[in-house]
């Protein structure tokens, strides 16, 4: 397991690629790379600045990350966050999730990114010609984060 | 009873200043009742807790809910809810 906050760039390939050298037990790698969107509505985004609670977001992920090991069988597992000032078209936040089977490792992804949209102690403040003010936390953030409620049985790997 | 609290966001900009070290009256047994006593301490710490059911508290670097109880040499962090990924 791989977690990092940091500021500069990472190179999306390159983490999946070590997550997966020298194995032959991994059937299946899933990458999500969040990035800046500009243009959410009539008014663009100049900037980004991402704010982080040093140590308390790394133990966050960690955690779901434990979570969704205890759910899925998964082999392998990096998230990175960065934070700072970013302009629209950059790279904010990669998870990638790796196991024998496709199925295992999407959901893994998908439960990740729910969780670290709603539970890692992260905000953004956004930079427009109006202003900056900080982003507000989205329901729909929570409601997808929410339907992970219910447990899912570990399904054995076939 | 000496606590170190943390604050983020909108918060740490409404209030002036990232962190501090505080020692909370005996009545303050709870991160509920300490937001309660810290709203009280100035026109930045009032205005930074005017709406205490928009903010997330975290108890060395665990998440908490205000009923959560405090003991001395806690790292006690105030934020709002997180916007991340």
């Amino acid at each position: 397991m791989t977690v990092r906050l940091q500021r500069e760039d990472f190179d999306a390939a390159a983490e999946a690629a070590a997550l997966v050298r020298g194995r032959t037990d991994i059937g299946a790698v899933v990458t999500f790379t969040g990035i800046c969107r500009g243009t959410p509505d009539a008014d663009p985004i100049a900037a980004m600045t991402l704010e982080h609670y040093p140590g308390m977001a790394e133990a966050e992920i960690t955690r779901h990350i434990e979570a969704a090991t205890g759910r899925w069988p998964l082999l392998g597992v990096t998230v990175i966050h960065r934070y700072g000032r970013l302009q629209p078209g950059e790279n904010i936040v990669l998870v990638i999730a790796a196991a024998a089977h496709r199925q295992d490792a999407f959901a893994a992804a998908a439960f990740i990114m729910d969780f670290l949209k709603t539970r890692a102690p992260i905000w953004k403040r956004e930079e427009r010609q109006g202003g900056a003010r900080w982003i507000e936390a989205k329901d729909a953030d929570e409601a997808a984060a929410a339907r992970w409620d219910t447990p899912a049985p570990r399904r054995a790997a076939e | 009873m000496t606590v170190k609290i943390l604050y983020f966001a909108w918060l740490r900009e409404r209030i002036g200043k990232a962190e501090e070290e505080l020692e909370p009256p005996p009545w303050v047994t709870t991160v509920g009742e300490l937001m309660h006593w810290l709203a009280a301490r100035d026109a930045e710490h009032a205005a930074a807790f005017a709406n205490p059911r928009v903010i997330r508290a975290a108890l060395d670097r665990t998440h908490v809910r205000a009923d959560a109880a405090l003991a001395g040499g806690q790292e006690i962090a105030f934020f709002p809810p997180m916007t991340g990924g």
